[in-house]
């Protein structure tokens, strides 16, 4: 599905992405982990296509599409879905219309008809139930004022209701206490198939007893320094990131 | 000939279709002497130093439209707030059209100030508050007061509500080639009153057209008026809008200014707390392009102790448009305990645009809170990035993020019906259809 090849990224005349390679196949979950500054915001942001960072080499491919020169919001319609560490606050426009313009948007994009409102609402209470969200909630103007706990449910919501191809969960695990993880992880699970995958970007291994991931990544330097099974995220706990640290130097 | 000359030479002409035994007739002499001397302001004065009415004055405009014009209902139902009931008083070339409008005198007076200023029973009113407030020596307020003879006026007795809001609006039919219009509006609200009022001016063709509007507004104790100004004019038409407020103990008065089109457009919002426990509101949304100029002055002057003030102005500037805000905040020494708040937030969307800030607060009390805050940026490309990363377009994107930043001077808006208007209106002006109501 997600095929990057040695894929260099840079903001600012700054190298931040090295060379990396990462293959992921629907049905797959990928954890991405590394210590701060090891450029796992930047590579989840490449791949949602921030305009802010130049690609200066290599490629990103989607269904064996370069996605090079594709908007952000044609990455959306064709499926792709970045949850933010940080959700913009939209005031006056409320999750439900937010989440009803997206929806549509993307409908128009496929050459689909706007999603009849009965079909919605329904679609609304689901998913809204499955994330234990108040209806209340989704009257509120969009993450004005949420904690930081709404804006990531909220962020799994918006996820839940698009049904992407390829979900990139950004830090979602933080500023989330554990009661919220795990409706959170619970949430991404029920809306795992094998139709999908789930690239899971984390600092810390705790998410990953929830959402268990095929393959594990550690990120270092703009380069993924080491690729292995869901034990390589117990070893980081364990061990911290300096061993990979210095076994990337030799 | 120059536009002074002309106003000058206009005014005897103007005598002979008034009467000029009536004591009004002394104050619009008085008036015109003042322009004769000051003439159009200059950007020399620092009040108008960003605004030029230099191009205007160049232009021959009709002082007086030559005949009466009619318009059909249809051909400017769009124009009305037909969403909800309201009274209207309705003008066509400055001149009245019964056929459009729908006065009362049902326990309120709202009709015409021509009646005002010229019958007998309105004589006591227009004695206490015709001219009370208006300034008696700013050029534009003194050219409006001497050519002053028609406008809208309201009158709301103690603890009355009109059942509706009023609406008034100006059309200019576009049948001289350029035409000058100096309607004269007087609104009292008297003790515990309550009064809504949307203002709007509506050129229909592309003719010039300029309009030197005076209104008075009196609210006294505990009356509460609410005002909306709706300004999206076509691409010729200029306004300038001196409005003057005086208010009682408790009052509550509201000016919104909608300001989406025009060629040239200063409004001089005048403020003045007369009165403890007062609370003023003013709030503006400016949305422009091409080469659309604003200019917004406005003046909140605490003369008792214990009021509010409240100012929050939003401005996105495309194209080549050019905005001014000018926030003076005056409180005297013995105006103790008062809150004054001002923020002025600019968005500017191209590189070719403008907007001059600057909040002037003079404060002579010592135990107050005044706070002021301006800002100029442009959007921000992270949220940008966030919404289109939802698949938003990035044009829908940007319309919604200048929604949001609009929005909180929506808030305040009582009338929902005038709130949903100018959603629509924004919606337009961004050139979006966002596939749900704002």
């Amino acid at each position: 599905m997600l095929k990057i090849k040695d894929l260099h990224a840079s903001i600012d005349d700054k190298e931040i992405l090295k060379g990396i390679n990462l293959e992921v196949k629907a049905g797959e979950v990928h954890a991405i982990m590394g210590p701060n500054g090891s450029g796992k915001s930047t590579l989840s942001a490449v791949i949602a296509g921030k305009e802010e960072f130049e690609v200066t080499q290599g490629s990103v491919e989607l269904d064996g599409e370069d996605l090079d020169e594709v908007a952000p919001e044609e990455r959306a319609h064709k499926g792709v879905f970045l949850s933010f560490q940080y959700p913009v606050e939209i005031p006056g426009v409320s999750v439900t219309n937010f989440i009803k313009t997206a929806i549509n948007e993307s409908r128009k994009a496929r050459g689909m008809e706007e999603m009849p409102a009965n079909e919605m609402l329904k679609m609304i209470r689901e998913k809204s139930e499955l994330l234990d969200i108040d209806r209340k909630f989704l009257s509120r103007s969009l993450n004005e004022g949420f904690s930081g706990g709404e804006k990531k449910r909220n962020e799994i919501f918006q996820m839940a209701m698009l049904e992407p191809k390829l979900a990139i969960l950004d830090e979602t695990d933080s500023g989330l206490d554990i009661d919220a993880l795990r409706i959170v992880a619970n949430g991404v699970n029920k809306l795992k198939s094998k139709d999908n995958a789930v690239i899971v970007i984390t600092h810390y291994q705790r998410l990953l007893e929830y959402i268990v991931p095929d393959f594990v990544h550690v990120l270092h330097n703009g380069k993924i320094v080491k690729s292995g099974g869901k034990e390589l995220a117990l070893e980081l706990e364990e061990k911290g990131y300096d061993w990979i640290k210095n076994e990337a130097v030799v | 000939m120059d536009l002074k000359d002309k106003l000058i030479s206009s005014f005897m002409a103007f005598e002979s279709n008034v009467d000029i035994e009536h004591p009004v007739h002394d104050v619009r002499t008085e008036a015109m002497k003042n322009f004769e001397m000051k003439g159009f302001p200059t950007k020399k004065e620092e009040a108008w130093k960003y605004t030029s009415l230099k191009n205007l004055q160049k232009v021959d405009f009709s002082i007086f439209p030559k005949e009466e014009n009619a318009l059909e209902y249809k051909q400017v139902k769009k124009y009305f707030l037909h969403e909800v009931d309201t009274y209207k008083i309705v003008f066509i070339d400055g001149i009245y059209s019964s056929y459009l409008s729908e006065t009362t005198h049902d326990g309120v007076d709202i009709c015409l100030m021509s009646s005002a200023l010229t019958k007998p029973m309105y004589k006591p009113v227009v004695d206490v508050y015709f001219n009370k407030v208006a300034s008696k020596d700013e050029s534009l307020t003194t050219l409006n007061t001497a050519f002053c003879r028609e406008g809208a006026y309201i009158y709301i007795p103690k603890n009355k509500m009109p059942k509706k809001p009023v609406e008034i609006i100006h059309f200019a039919t576009g049948n001289e080639a350029s035409l000058m219009l100096q309607p004269r509006n007087l609104i009292i609200a008297e003790e515990n009153s309550e009064l809504q009022v949307i203002e709007r001016h509506q050129s229909l063709t592309s003719n010039e057209v300029l309009t030197n509007s005076v209104t008075e507004i009196f609210a006294a104790d505990s009356a509460i008026v609410d005002y909306y100004k709706i300004q999206n004019d076509s691409e010729n038409a200029s306004l300038i809008d001196n409005t003057y407020i005086d208010q009682k103990g408790k009052s509550n008065v509201s000016v919104h200014t909608f300001s989406f089109g025009g060629k040239l457009i200063r409004n001089n919002l005048n403020f003045y707390q007369n009165g403890e426990h007062i609370e003023s509101t003013m709030k503006g949304v400016t949305i422009l392009g091409n080469k659309q100029h604003v200019d917004h002055h406005t003046l909140v002057h605490h003369i008792e102790p214990n009021c509010e003030s409240h100012q929050d102005y939003k401005g996105i500037y495309g194209e080549n448009a050019t905005g001014v805000f000018n926030g003076k905040i005056i409180v005297d020494k013995i105006a103790q305990k008062t809150n004054a708040f001002q923020q002025n937030n600019n968005i500017l969307v191209s590189d070719k645009a403008t907007i001059n800030t600057k909040p002037q607060l003079e404060i002579f009390a010592d135990d107050v809170k005044c706070s002021h805050g301006c800002t100029i940026g442009q959007l921000d490309e992270d949220a940008l990035f966030y919404l289109q990363s939802r698949g938003i377009p990035q044009k829908e994107a940007r319309a919604l993020l200048m929604y949001a930043f609009a929005n909180n001077v929506l808030e305040s808006v009582r009338i929902p019906e005038v709130k949903a208007r100018i959603n629509k209106l924004i919606a337009k002006k961004l050139g979006v259809s966002l596939g749900f109501d704002l």
